[in-house]
């Protein structure tokens, strides 16, 4: 921004009053019914009554505050014109500061979610919300690299969360598949529905293509609700196994041993919690680990490239097919390996888990993180799950105030959390740039 | 085919080429050999159908009719039309520019000059699978692939731009960029859609360098649209010049220059040779 314009910035005191008298007017105008007049009932017959103090006080609270916000958010707003101005000057050094505030966050949320079951061992809620927090955390990964990356819009990312859950459930209840080995074939079969999705939609982009995912998300949901032969219906799949520590459930007695007796514990439910936890961890490091090497490599910039301008991929030689179906089906993949741990988790699924609300819950993430920011994904997952839980004491306005937080996040970082791209290989190493 | 040219040294033919959006040819029968290792111009008025000719060439339309036919060295004759639309880039080694500018803008100049090199890289990196694994093989294409895009950006004087993101960069920089990013596919025949559009006089002057250096050192083909006289005329060897989607005349820029239909079409009068002078020899 240049300092012409910010030098003019600054409004006079007259203009604040006239701004502030204006929505002052506007007050009075919608005050006079809604306050200065109200109905009271005296001997059995309704009476108009007068309220003008009370509309004169509301009036100038009006005008105070109009006054007061305008202020803050010119103080604001200079605040960051400065802070910009003086990052332009000097912007090799911001960028390594703020590369290293990211990475040492990104640590430090891999510690705490290293730590968290042992400091909270005894306390289930905890450890099960943050397990939500990280399947959310996983799905959003995936999604990232369709929507972040890829830059395709997929609003229905659900239907490959629901392949993968549906996949296991009826691999381990129909064929005894145990979790790990039915895992990558459940993340296969998400793959393939990837591609199912991908190639008939490869000419689409922007809304069309959001609009054909919409539907292939509710077309995954309805079968799911209505071939009841193969997936229960409505009423869904229910004793799914639970995963196995190499193979010692986690039962309190069994005639093979169990978890608790082969390490002599005493039987507890919370190891299963906790086991729980590591395995979903360890899937979403790896998933973590996968797109980002992926993100440094040819078929990670071609997504990105494809993001950012799919013509010029083309007269450069670029197949666009390949590139956009392999990010469908890496993100299917991902998709469905959450789902199987979900599966695993509940012990039961129905189609009323996979609807078009997760998607755009999913979604939600990515766009609130930052889009194809990896950290972005995590903190706006933690935010997203834990506002609705946080919010439980404000009972019936809990959707509300979630709603209220997700604008005031967009309005405050229009792209994201995180916004910030990192990119993948440097010339000069960061922080040697003049 | 014009005389005194032999065969071997066309590397681009287009016989009877049109192309036909509805009742309108925006092509209309043309002919045209583009000598190899030379700058051919492509000038005419808006609308005659240069960048429509692009697109037939680049594979991003199929011509209604006609053939174009590349020369390819080591590959022989090569359709062009008949090519899937991203090897005509990648098989034939015809690269094109756009005439809006489009670069990868979040990516920095360095990563859209790799993004250039996506199918070698590809390759290398056994389809993502040594790539993940970070087998050496990988990283020594990957470390060929930055010491190209490096040694391009040096020659065009943006190596300090490197870790730039295209976007931030201003427009003139980014036509640089653009044919950077063109150059790091190893092309045989560089087709640059008016490359000068918005570029100051020196920066415009820079780039008659640059393309005359690039024919003489990189041993390339360039095809040239430009509204610019003062970079078609310094550097074209050959001019072509279109009007209504057919070739009105061809010839070297001092013949162009004197050609009564290119006046009468620029001008749309026959008394005006003054005027025209005027912007053919700016």
């Amino acid at each position: 921004m240049s300092p012409l314009v910010f030098a003019n910035n600054a409004p006079t005191l007259a203009e604040r009053c006239k701004d502030a008298a204006g929505i002052a007017l506007i007050a009075l105008l919608l005050g006079i019914p809604m306050i200065g007049l109200t109905t009271a009932d005296q001997g059995g017959s309704l009476q108009v009554l007068t309220r003008w103090p009370l509309l004169g006080a509301f009036v100038a609270a009006a005008f105070c505050g109009r006054l007061a916000l305008r202020y803050g958010l010119d103080m604001l707003k200079q605040r960051r014109q400065t802070r910009d101005r003086e990052a332009a000057a000097r912007p090799g050094k911001r960028g390594v500061r703020s590369i290293r505030i990211l990475e040492l966050t990104g640590w430090l949320a891999f510690g705490i979610a290293l730590v968290l079951p042992i400091l909270f061992s005894d306390n289930r809620y905890v450890v099960d919300t943050a397990t939500t927090v990280l399947i959310y955390v996983m799905l959003g990964w995936g999604l990232n690299v369709v929507v972040g990356l890829a830059g395709l819009l997929d609003l229905g990312h659900a239907a490959f969360y629901a392949v993968g859950a549906y996949a296991y459930a009826l691999l381990s209840t129909q064929f005894g598949w145990g979790f790990w080995t039915a895992l990558p074939v459940a993340g296969l079969t998400a793959a393939v529905f990837g591609l199912a999705l991908g190639w008939p939609s490869l000419r689409l982009r922007g809304d069309y293509l959001a609009i054909v995912t919409l539907g292939f998300g509710e077309i995954i949901r309805v079968v799911l609700t209505n071939w009841t032969d193969l997936s229960g219906g409505p009423n869904g799949i229910s004793s799914i196994p639970r995963p196995t520590f190499f193979g010692l459930p986690f039962v309190p007695s069994s005639d093979t041993g169990t978890f608790a007796s082969f390490f002599g514990l005493e039987f507890s439910p919370m190891h299963r919690i906790i086991f729980l936890y590591y395995v979903i961890l360890l899937l979403s490091l790896l998933t973590n680990v996968l797109v980002k090497r992926l993100r440094r490599l040819p078929i990670g910039r071609a997504w990105e490239a494809m993001r950012e301008d799919e013509i010029a991929c083309k007269a450069l030689g670029m197949n666009i097919t390949n590139v956009k179906l392999s990010a469908f089906a890496l993100g299917a993949m991902l998709g469905g390996v959450a789902g199987v741990f979900f599966a695993a988790r509940q012990g039961f699924i129905s189609p009323e888990s996979f609807t078009f609300n997760e998607s755009a819950i999913i979604l939600a993430i990515v766009v609130l993180g930052g889009m194809g920011s990896q950290l972005g994904v995590v903190l706006a997952s933690v935010v997203l799950v834990l506002l609705p839980e946080l919010g439980r004491d404000f009972a019936e306005y809990r959707m509300l105030l979630f709603g209220a937080a997700m604008i005031l996040i967009m309005v405050w970082r229009p792209g994201g959390i995180l916004s910030h791209r990192e990119p993948t290989l440097r010339h000069q190493p960061a922080g040697e740039q003049a | 085919m014009r005389a005194g040219m032999n065969a071997e040294n066309i590397i681009l033919s287009v016989e009877h080429l049109t192309m036909r959006f509805g009742g309108l040819a925006a092509i209309d029968d043309l002919s045209l050999a583009v000598p190899a290792g030379k700058i051919t111009g492509v000038i005419g008025p808006n609308g005659a159908g240069k960048t429509t000719f692009f697109n037939c060439l680049t594979g991003f339309y199929k011509p209604t009719e006609g053939v174009v036919s590349l020369n390819h060295p080591t590959r022989g004759a090569l359709r062009l039309a008949d090519l899937p639309s991203h090897q005509v880039a990648h098989v034939a080694q015809v690269v094109r520019t756009f005439q809006n500018i489009r670069l990868f803008p979040k990516m920095t100049v360095l990563e859209n000059l790799i993004v250039a090199q996506h199918n070698a890289l590809q390759k290398a990196s056994g389809f993502s699978l040594a790539g993940i694994l970070g087998l050496p093989s990988y990283r020594k294409a990957e470390q060929q692939a930055v010491a190209k895009a490096v040694d391009w950006l040096t020659r065009l004087h943006l190596i300090d731009k490197a870790d730039t993101p295209a976007g931030a960069l201003p427009y003139g920089t980014q036509r640089r960029v653009e044919i950077a990013r063109a150059l790091c596919v190893d092309p045989l025949l560089l087709c640059l859609d008016e490359p000068a559009a918005g570029l100051n006089p020196r920066e415009s002057g820079e780039l008659n360098e640059l393309l005359l250096r690039l024919v003489a050192d990189a041993k390339l083909t360039i095809l040239l649209i430009e509204h610019d006289m003062s970079v078609v005329m310094n550097v074209s060897d050959h001019i072509c010049v279109l009007n209504y989607g057919r070739k009105i005349a061809e010839g070297t820029p001092k013949q162009i220059q004197n050609d009564p239909n290119v006046i009468k079409a620029y001008l749309g009068e026959e008394d005006a040779d003054e005027l025209l002078h005027a912007e053919v020899s700016a």
